[in-house]
């Protein structure tokens, strides 16, 4: 049970990065981007195409944010310069990247032009290159040493992961806050707030949603190569869903943690991202579930995390309401009887 | 400072919806210009604004600013020289941004937008003593997001994000129409106050006859897509509401009358 839970922690953190993206781009930019389903993808079949060739992973990485990035530049093109709808630009562009994913990753076969998926189970990744460096320190074992006195078993063998993208994710969500308080992130919020506001302060809102998804989709990319490079494989299907995922995390972050600042709002999806792949985690280990109920779950889960805060905050403001009258009736009622008593008092004298 | 010249606007052109909005408009604006534009609705006097502002291009005509050519200018390459407060409060703000993010993107309106903070403590105080110039206490919320503003103050802000960096132009599109008397009053002060501070070129439309005669040194008045009244800086300071009103019937006969209540 605790692997389990930690294991879906673990992998909460790194599609965390892929939340933020779908933040920059569903909230901030206001656009429903469905690029995502392709360019998380790309990130994984750029870096697993580029680790079996003999790139350093961190290397790949870069190079698959960078297509990230590009990739979501074209959806922004399509929207903003050929005038096409919104989503719409998002889906022509998750099909495209389909079949260029496939060509991406069939880059390692000699046989074939596409190729569906790459194993990289014996390659070096980001994380097995940071093992190494993580084991000698001994750290696992002393964690372990401690949980098994508390009473826990079965122990993940190490805790380098997380630590190593919890400083990560922590990384990219600075870099995210920072950027959205520069003068280019405020118009960037200003074109998903007020598009014909920031025109008139001259700001070039085709531009700024092109960028706008470009970063997004640069968010996406670095998710799926790290995915990739966490459970040793690349996959051209590894993405379906990925934005009702990326999705479900802003909007269960949002409704728990609130999102009075952006500083608060950024932390609060990647919360969202971990307590969703929880309790997808947890989903799973029930008896009569099957992996392949994971989208069908997936749905539910966004449908709740839909539909319950507004229930929730409906209810609130009712108790609020009804309180807040029950105050009011009490003061009237003491106000009258004071009125009441001087009344008396006044009369007898 | 502005000159249109000889602009042309058809809307539908070629259905049976045709409307010709802008027929044949010459006008020029010297610098420290201050004109109000009065005439019924449909009379072209917002597309007038808009084809200034670049939000709609012409059919055919020149807009000079400075005298250069601006007609193929993209609109946001034209806002670094105009300003623009709208008609609609919440038109001119960002609703989910705080006071001081808002005055942040006006401040740079008419410079390059680079990646560095946009609201540093030089910046906060600059806000802070242009938000005192408006005497809504606004300088003690620059924290505060503006969609929780009143209409009046989020006008307020409006205006004096449209006026921060001096434009060349400021246009202002009915923009106290959407409140109520008082608060319409505090605005056309503000207006005023703002506009001569700077000596800005203003160009102001309002269907109140008597901001029109208050306000600005020179008016016009706009019907069919056409000016069919100029009046200059010494016929203006000598004009009275039944003086307009008498001009306005004879130029347009009697089968109009029923625009008079628009105009009172």
């Amino acid at each position: 049970m605790f692997a389990a839970i930690f294991g879906s922690v673990e992998q909460g953190i790194i599609y965390a990065i892929m939340a933020l993206g779908v933040y920059l781009s569903f909230r901030v930019l206001d656009f429903p981007d469905l690029t995502v389903d392709g360019s998380f993808v790309s990130g994984a079949a750029v870096a697993a195409t580029m680790i079996i060739f003999g790139y350093h992973p961190v290397f790949a990485t870069v190079v698959a944010i960078l297509i990230g990035f590009l990739a979501g530049c074209v959806t922004g093109l399509l929207h903003t310069k050929g005038k096409i709808n919104a989503l719409l630009s998002g889906i022509l562009m998750m099909i495209a990247l389909y079949s260029i994913n496939l060509r991406i990753m069939g880059l390692t076969s000699e046989n074939s032009i596409g190729k569906p998926n790459i194993p990289l189970l014996k390659a070096e990744t980001m994380f097995s290159e940071f093992k190494s460096f993580w084991s000698p320190l001994g750290i696992d074992t002393a964690i372990n040493n401690f949980l098994t006195m508390v009473g826990f078993e079965n122990l993940p063998s190490t805790y380098g992961t997380l630590f190593i993208m919890i400083i990560i994710t922590l990384i990219i969500k600075f870099i995210v806050d920072w950027f959205l308080k520069t003068e280019v992130g405020l118009a960037i919020r200003a074109t998903g707030d007020n598009k014909k506001m920031i025109r008139s302060l001259s700001a070039n809102t085709d531009t700024l949603v092109i960028v706008g998804l470009g970063f997004s989709n640069a968010l996406v990319a670095f998710s799926g190569a790290l995915i990739a490079q966490y459970s040793k494989f690349a996959d051209v299907g590894m993405g379906i869903g990925m934005i009702i995922g990326g999705l479900a995390s802003v909007i269960i972050g949002e409704a728990i943690f609130g999102t009075k600042t952006i500083v608060r709002t950024t932390i609060a999806v990647i919360a969202g991202a971990i307590i969703y792949r929880v309790v997808l985690g947890l989903a799973l280990r029930v008896d009569f579930l099957d992996p392949g109920d994971m989208k069908l779950i997936t749905a539910v889960i966004v449908i709740g995390a839909l539909i319950l805060p507004q229930y929730l905050e409906k209810r609130r403001e009712k108790r609020r309401k009804a309180k807040r009258h029950a105050e009011r009736l009490l003061e009237h009622e003491q106000l009258r009887m004071k009125e009441r008593s001087a009344l008396a008092k006044a009369q007898s004298d | 400072m502005l000159k249109l010249n000889q602009i042309n606007m058809v809307f539908n052109e070629a259905t049976p919806d045709e409307k010709i909005a802008l027929d044949q408009i010459n006008l020029t604006l010297n610098t420290g210009d201050f004109m109000t534009v009065i005439g019924s609705n449909g009379a072209g006097k917002s597309t007038m604004l808009n084809v200034i502002s670049g939000a709609l291009s012409p059919d055919f005509g020149v807009v000079e600013i400075e005298g250069k050519d601006v007609s193929r200018m993209p609109e946001y390459k034209r806002s670094q020289m105009i300003g623009r407060v709208f008609q609609d409060p919440m038109a001119g703000t960002a609703p989910s941004m705080t006071i001081e993010e808002n005055l942040a993107m006006a401040y740079s309106r008419n410079k390059k937008r680079a990646l560095k903070k946009g609201v540093d403590k030089k910046r906060r105080e600059l806000f802070r003593e242009s938000l005192e110039t408006l005497h809504l206490n606004l300088e003690n919320r620059l924290n505060a997001k503006v969609g929780m503003l009143s209409g009046g103050e989020r006008q307020a802000l409006s205006l004096l994000m449209a006026t921060f960096t001096q434009p060349s132009i400021l246009l202002l599109d009915e923009h106290t129409a959407a409140l109520d008397p008082s608060r319409a009053e505090l605005i056309t002060n503000l207006t005023k106050q703002l506009v001569e501070k700077d000596k800005l070129t203003t160009l102001m439309i309002t269907h109140n006859m008597q901001q029109a005669l208050d306000l600005g040194n020179r008016l016009i008045m706009m019907d069919k897509g056409q000016i069919i009244l100029e009046i200059g800086t010494e016929e203006k300071k000598n004009l009275t509401i039944p003086k307009l009103m008498e001009e306005f019937q004879r130029i347009r006969g009697e089968k109009m009358t029923s625009d008079k209540a628009l105009l009172s």
